[in-house]
């Protein structure tokens, strides 16, 4: 029985850390989700955020640095694809599926020489008194400063994309590109902004994961972390505070793994490193009715999965 | 008369969108090939020095030859596993998956199941590897049908469970006791072993992708059933009006696809790799995904896809051997030659 407890208690406290890079992954492809276009190359800009944000700390001594420039890569990346899917038609799909690869031999090429390094990099800071409170408050305010800025930056989501002039016409492009423009609206450079803010984003996520989670980079490190948040943000129903709910089950789902690894469960570590696809797997389907009536008008075509 | 000719209709739209216009995929493939060129020259490499080798190391030789067509064979098998699904509108970006569970089946067989003989053994393992894949695709469609779970994100997360199945077994039940402690399970018998081809690599695995291209490529273009496909990929509510069964259309076409990519995963245990081991797929499944993407779903197309994903693929090892480019400047090719070739497609006009 203590057993139990023991792992659920380390289960709660250890969901957070794991749960924020996929959180701004998830945030940002809610944005470019919520103009009607997806980014299967979240995966590789996070990727991007991840190995240049490592770099750039490792070469300048500056996790700030480093933040920024996860950010500028992970930004840099989806632009190829706004690029592609805005002005060539390209399928978005296919595209960003590429993407993600092209991101991942950019960085397996570009951090060879950072493998083997560790970094000091983003440190928690405990918010004080918060963080004395049992159990929450070491989960929640024992952490590093990208995690307070990513509480709050749900909420800012919510207002700016329900109470915002520029949410609002994000939302109308991602509902109707025609009805947007007849609005008198820029739909493409409103798109071609959603993306690059939304490659930002998982930029910021990959830097999170190599400068405040492991504190080391290695080629591929992000295992699907991007392609989770895709799925998060239809779970999420396209809601920046669901998307948070997600993001903590995913670093629950981690952190289960590695609770029931410490008390020595008796299964293969490998199935127990099944668990985080699989929760997410069984959450999207447990939600799927409901969040495909929420479904942005234009990534229906793209998203349909009723025959 | 008026299903003949809608039908007709459907099939005309159908082939000009499908028929890949090829001047401008060469061009495009060329405009790829510079932008890589420029890269080289940037990281203070011989752009010209790094393509001779790679096609030295490749069309070159006998040897480089006959590794082209080695890696031709899961590519062509995996990128047919995501264009016949294509067909009637389905994203399979699961055949990394479908791979290794192919595999595993077929390394199942290969291990605890004695046929005595190398004509029922190789079959064996080959129907394994199908039913592997074509089960583990197949979840994809349940998810999208009773769960309306997308086969996109459905299918791409399940390729990471896939690699971690593979792991279990590997690592666990089936690990060689006198292996030293690698994660290897036994070496095949040669009854379970294809056999090789010539004194090369290439194995007989080589007629699936043959049979599979050709088989495919005859029916969809040939058969009612294949018309029927494109009608359901690109109107689902029309073909169900005109009688189509399109869940069954879409069932079907996801098992094949899966069975397709386990067949690649069979031909890899059987054919190169003889035992199972973690990582034996490394992006295989991946790149008959670009494969597919750069052929437009046509399976005479992707032959050529395949082979010239086959010749970087060759070609990037050849230059991380010889020292003069890491392997992984070759997912940066091959990323810029897919974005070049779809950039490069004519745009449709649209009608809004």
């Amino acid at each position: 029985m203590s057993d139990i407890w023991l792992v659920l208690g380390g289960t709660l406290t250890g969901a957070v850390g794991p749960g924020i890079s996929v959180l701004y992954a998830t945030y940002g492809e809610l944005i470019t989700e919520r103009a009607g276009r997806i980014n299967l190359g979240t995966e590789g800009s996070m990727l991007m955020g991840a190995c240049f944000g490592f770099m750039a700390t490792a070469e300048t001594g500056s996790a700030t640095v480093g933040v920024f420039a996860g950010m500028a890569a992970g930004s840099g990346l989806s632009l190829i694809l706004a690029y592609l899917v805005i002005y060539r038609d390209t399928n978005q799909l296919a595209t960003g599926f590429a993407l993600t690869l092209f991101g991942a031999g950019i960085t397996a090429y570009a951090g060879r020489g950072y493998v083997d390094s560790t970094i000091g990099g983003l440190n928690p800071i405990a918010i004080p008194l918060l963080s004395e409170i049992p159990k929450l408050g070491e989960a929640l305010f024992q952490q590093d400063i990208l995690a307070y800025i990513a509480y709050g930056l749900g909420p800012l989501l919510f207002v700016g994309l329900h109470y915002t002039r520029t949410g609002l016409s994000l939302k109308a492009v991602g509902e109707s590109i025609s009805v947007a423009y007849a609005a008198g609206r820029n739909p493409r450079v409103i798109q071609i902004a959603a993306i690059a803010a939304g490659g930002a984003l998982a930029g910021l996520g990959g830097a999170q994961l190599s400068l405040g989670l492991t504190h080391t980079w290695s080629e591929g490190m992000t295992v699907g972390r991007g392609f989770i948040a895709v799925g998060l943000v239809i779970f999420a129903m396209w809601s920046p505070l669901r998307a948070m709910v997600g993001a903590f089950l995913f670093g629950g789902a981690i952190g289960l793994q590695l609770q029931l690894q410490t008390v020595g469960a008796p299964v293969s570590p490998f199935i127990l490193d099944m668990l985080p696809y699989l929760i997410i797997l069984f959450v999207m389907a447990l939600w799927s009715r409901a969040s495909a009536r929420a479904m942005p008008e234009g990534l229906k075509g793209v998203l349909r999965a009723n025959t | 008369m008026q299903y003949q000719s809608t039908l007709r209709q459907a099939q005309g739209l159908a082939t000009t969108i499908t028929t890949p216009p090829i001047a401008r995929s060469l061009l495009a493939i060329v405009f790829a090939f510079l932008v890589f060129a420029i890269f080289i020259a940037i990281i203070g490499r011989d752009p010209v020095e790094v393509y001779s080798k790679m096609f030295e190391g490749t069309l070159g030789s006998r040897v480089g030859l006959s590794e082209v067509g080695v890696r031709m064979i899961p590519f062509v098998l995996t990128g047919l596993a995501a264009s016949i699904p294509a067909r009637v509108g389905l994203i399979n970006v699961g055949g990394e998956g479908q791979l290794y569970i192919g595999a595993w089946a077929a390394t199942g067989v290969a291990l605890y199941v004695d046929l005595g003989t190398i004509w029922l053994m190789l079959p064996a393992m080959a129907v394994a590897g199908f039913l592997g894949g074509a089960i583990w695709g197949g979840t994809a469609i349940l998810l999208r049908h009773w769960r309306n779970v997308n086969e996109v994100i459905s299918t791409l997360l399940s390729n990471y469970v896939a690699i971690l199945f593979v792991d279990v077994f590997v690592f666990g039940a089936w690990k060689n006791p006198t292996g030293f402690g690698y994660p290897y399970t036994s070496n095949f018998e040669f009854e379970s072993i294809l056999p090789t081809i010539a004194d090369t690599r290439l194995h007989l695995g080589l007629v699936l992708p043959v049979v599979g291209i050709i088989a495919t490529y005859l029916f969809l273009s040939r058969t009612r059933w294949g018309a029927n496909m494109r009608a359901v990929g690109g109107n689902p509510d029309a073909a169900r009006r005109r009688g189509i069964p399109v869940l069954r259309y879409i069932i079907i076409a996801m098992l094949v696809g899966g069975g397709l990519a386990g067949l690649a995963g069979m031909s890899e245990v059987s054919g190169i790799q003889h035992h199972l081991r973690p990582g034996i797929s490394n992006n295989l499944g991946f790149m008959g995904f670009l494969a597919s993407w750069m052929a437009n779903h046509n399976p005479i197309a992707l032959i050529g896809a395949c082979f010239l994903i086959a010749v970087i693929v060759v070609g990037g090892d050849v230059l991380q051997f010889s020292g003069n480019l890491p392997s992984a400047a070759t997912l940066i090719l091959i990323g810029l030659v897919l974005f070049s070739v779809l950039g490069f497609r004519k745009l449709e006009r649209k009608i809004e």
